[in-house]
């Protein structure tokens, strides 16, 4: 049998804004994925090695404070860094359209803004795993 | 007498009480008021039949118990809420800026961002400061950087909100100090600080310490303040958050309600009297836009906290038994989508606060789900309550919507469920049982995942993101936080630390650990002589994390 496909949630940054990341946690998880939410105000460092320890295949980031240019890509190298360049991350929370091409290249592989289905999510996990 | 007869008596006792009273220190508005077609706009329209003594029990006149009504006898015919926008980012001298603007634009009063480094008490220079400096408020992290967010801004006269919390004893020592710099005395000083870390842990996030000693550090500024700082509003407790958080409207009034007992509880068990503090205590609440039932939960919260002040606290003063609250509409009902369609959900959510009888009002601006606002938007937010105050009418008479079938049927309803909350949350042993237990985040969570799924479905309309939507562009002009102020702050933390006299510090800061020590001693005063001689924000906290440890999030999904 396969083995499930399994998803860190996790909320870098100091913002408790947590609504998103846990409404996508549970909902990834009724359509069937195996998910862990790493709960708030978790370091770059901290994420990086639940997902490791975890052996996530996708990492969702959740963030709303604007402090995403600077985490989210130092979440990705640190992955890379540590041999885990094959998880895949992607991201969602209160960031501007103009921040995503930016952070794509740096290796966020999408960005789900406010008012995303979470079909979208779930379509993409499905179409990159 | 007959009933209508004692309800005539009872009018004409709050006419020469209650109302002359008020009115008399502080004369309305007008000398008259009307409506578009020159009727008279009556103060308090009031019941002609029907069951007088339920009418009395239950809704009453404004100013007097139950406070269904308001807590003022006049409402906004004496004089309009406080319209106050929540602002703050970057460094201090630019939020600093934004204040003299949104002042000179004829906002009344000033509402602190604070950046979330801040808010967590770290500073600056930490390595969990990364990437947020500066970027949800504005970045504190020495008595310097207070003195540049108020530099021109007469302390005497502007009343500050500060939304801080598990640092807020330290945020306010800085204003204290600030203040007595400009020559201003701390008896003269009027604002508020949110100081309520219970929702911070089911909902909002900021927290530093563990429950107990938190519950200390708000007890110490309840004392304090009752005799240094006695028009300081000592604590907001805030159901807004909690709402954010995806609560219903029931959820909000409960969860706060039950957070306020759990305050009094503390004071009381530290030895104060109900009166000499309870007056201070402030709300804040957040308008969605379900209008009439955001004005029934307005009113079932004045009726409740009212009665649980009467009878559960045998509280005499009846300014002990007055919920007076703060509101902010809905940030979590705004759209990404079509984002100028905010501004009609803002206008919508004014009325609810308004027509609920809100003292002060921060209105959201349309850009908010994208970035922080700009300059413009936030000019329309406070321009909405504007045009709310002066043209909508609804501020010619108090509580306009008292007596409607709907709007009191729905107050009774929300009062009866808050109840059942409170009655089985006093069962688990109190809200901090409730919270560490994780009833209460999953009783939120519920709520919040009930709700999405059912936008999800489209059972529940959100015009422009499920329905009507069109594909437009990625709007432009956000406003950006300078990336390069990161560095900027902690240069300037790096001067202060090397100007200021270092042995004065760690005394003040060893001093302060001692007095941690024995949970009998107030605090206040050392943190006050600490920020006076430059200890960071972050220093104090660390000396204060030492002695109380900090505080882990039990992880309900």
């Amino acid at each position: 049998m396969d083995k499930k496909t399994r998803i860190l949630i996790a909320k870098p940054g100091l913002d408790g804004h947590d609504r998103g990341a846990k409404y996508v946690a549970r909902a990834l998880k009724d359509a069937g994925y195996e998910v862990i939410y790493t709960g708030i105000r978790q370091t770059p460092e901290a994420i990086v090695k639940t997902a490791i320890q975890e052996d996530v295949d996708f990492v969702g980031l959740s963030l709303l404070s604007g402090a995403h240019n600077e985490l989210f890509p130092k979440i990705v190298n640190l992955l890379r860094k540590k041999g885990a360049g094959d998880i895949i991350v992607f991201g969602g929370g209160v960031i501007p359209e103009s921040d995503i091409p930016s952070l794509k290249e740096k290796g966020i592989r999408a960005i789900f803004t406010p008012g995303t289905p979470i079909k979208d999510i779930t379509d993409f996990i499905e179409t990159v795993k | 007498m007959s009933k209508d007869e004692r309800f005539l008596q009872k009018k004409k006792e709050w006419e020469a009480g209650t109302l002359k009273k008020v009115i008399d220190r502080f004369p309305e508005r007008k000398t008259e008021f009307t409506t578009g077609s020159w009727l008279s706009a009556e103060r308090v329209a009031l019941p002609e039949s029907g069951d007088f003594d339920d009418y009395n029990e239950k809704i009453g006149f404004p100013g007097e118990y139950p406070f269904t009504r308001g807590v003022q006898p006049t409402m906004y015919r004496g004089r309009f809420w406080t319209m106050r926008q929540y602002a703050g980012f970057g460094t201090a001298e630019e939020s600093n800026e934004r204040y003299k603007y949104l002042l000179n634009q004829g906002q009344t009063g000033l509402s602190i961002a604070f950046d979330l480094p801040t808010q967590i008490g770290y500073d600056s220079d930490d390595p969990h400061a990364e990437g947020e400096i500066g970027k949800v408020g504005v970045a504190i992290d020495t008595i310097k950087d207070m003195e540049i967010l108020f530099d021109g801004i007469p302390m005497d006269r502007v009343s500050t909100s500060m939304t801080i919390n598990a640092p807020a004893a330290v945020l306010l020592a800085m204003y204290i100090a600030v203040a007595e710099k400009q020559g201003v005395p701390r008896n003269k000083l009027t604002g508020t600080i949110q100081n309520d870390i219970l929702k911070e842990y089911m909902a909002r996030g900021t927290y530093i310490f563990p429950p107990k000693p938190s519950l200390r550090l708000i007890t110490n500024i309840f004392e304090y303040c009752s005799t240094e700082v006695p028009k300081w509003n000592t604590i907001s407790i805030s159901g807004y958050h909690i709402r954010e958080a995806g609560s219903t409207a029931v959820q909000e009034v409960a969860f706060t309600l039950a957070d306020g007992i759990e305050y009094v509880n503390a004071a009381l068990k530290s030895g104060m009297d109900i009166d000499s503090f309870a007056g201070r205590l402030s709300f804040f609440f957040n308008a969605h836009s379900d209008l009439l039932e955001e004005v029934a939960k307005f009113r079932a919260a004045r009726r409740i906290w009212a009665k649980i002040m009467k009878e559960k606290f045998n509280a005499q003063n009846p300014k002990s038994m007055m919920l007076r609250f703060h509101t902010q509409t809905a940030g979590s009902t705004l759209t990404a989508q079509q984002p100028d369609n905010n501004i009609v959900r803002v206008a919508i959510q004014t009325l609810a606060a308004v027509m609920g009888g809100t003292q002060s009002l921060h209105t959201n601006s349309r850009d908010e789900a994208l970035s922080l606002p700009t300059e413009e938007s936030v000019r329309i937010a406070l321009r909405t309550q504007q045009i709310v105050a002066h043209e909508s009418g609804v501020t010619n008479t108090v509580d306009p919507l008292a007596g409607s079938f709907y709007v009191e049927n729905l107050t009774d309803k929300i009062e009866n469920e808050v109840w059942n909350y409170l009655n089985k949350i006093e069962e688990m042993g109190g809200m901090v049982h409730a919270i560490e237990n994780g009833y209460v985040q999953k009783e939120i969570q519920d709520a919040a995942y009930r709700y999405q799924q059912e936008v999800e479905r489209a059972e529940r309309i959100i015009v422009g993101v499920n329905k009507f939507t069109i594909s437009e562009n990625a709007p432009g002009g956000l406003l950006k936080v300078n990336p390069k102020l990161q560095k900027v702050q902690i240069e300037k933390l790096s001067q202060i630390k090397k100007q200021r006299n270092s042995d004065i510090v760690r005394s003040r800061l060893a001093v302060l650990g001692a007095a941690a020590k024995d949970p009998d001693r107030n605090l206040m005063p050392f943190i006050i002589d600490a920020v006076k001689d430059y200890a960071s924000l972050g220093e104090i906290c660390n000396v204060l994390r030492a002695e109380f440890g900090e505080y882990q999030e039990s992880i309900v999904l």
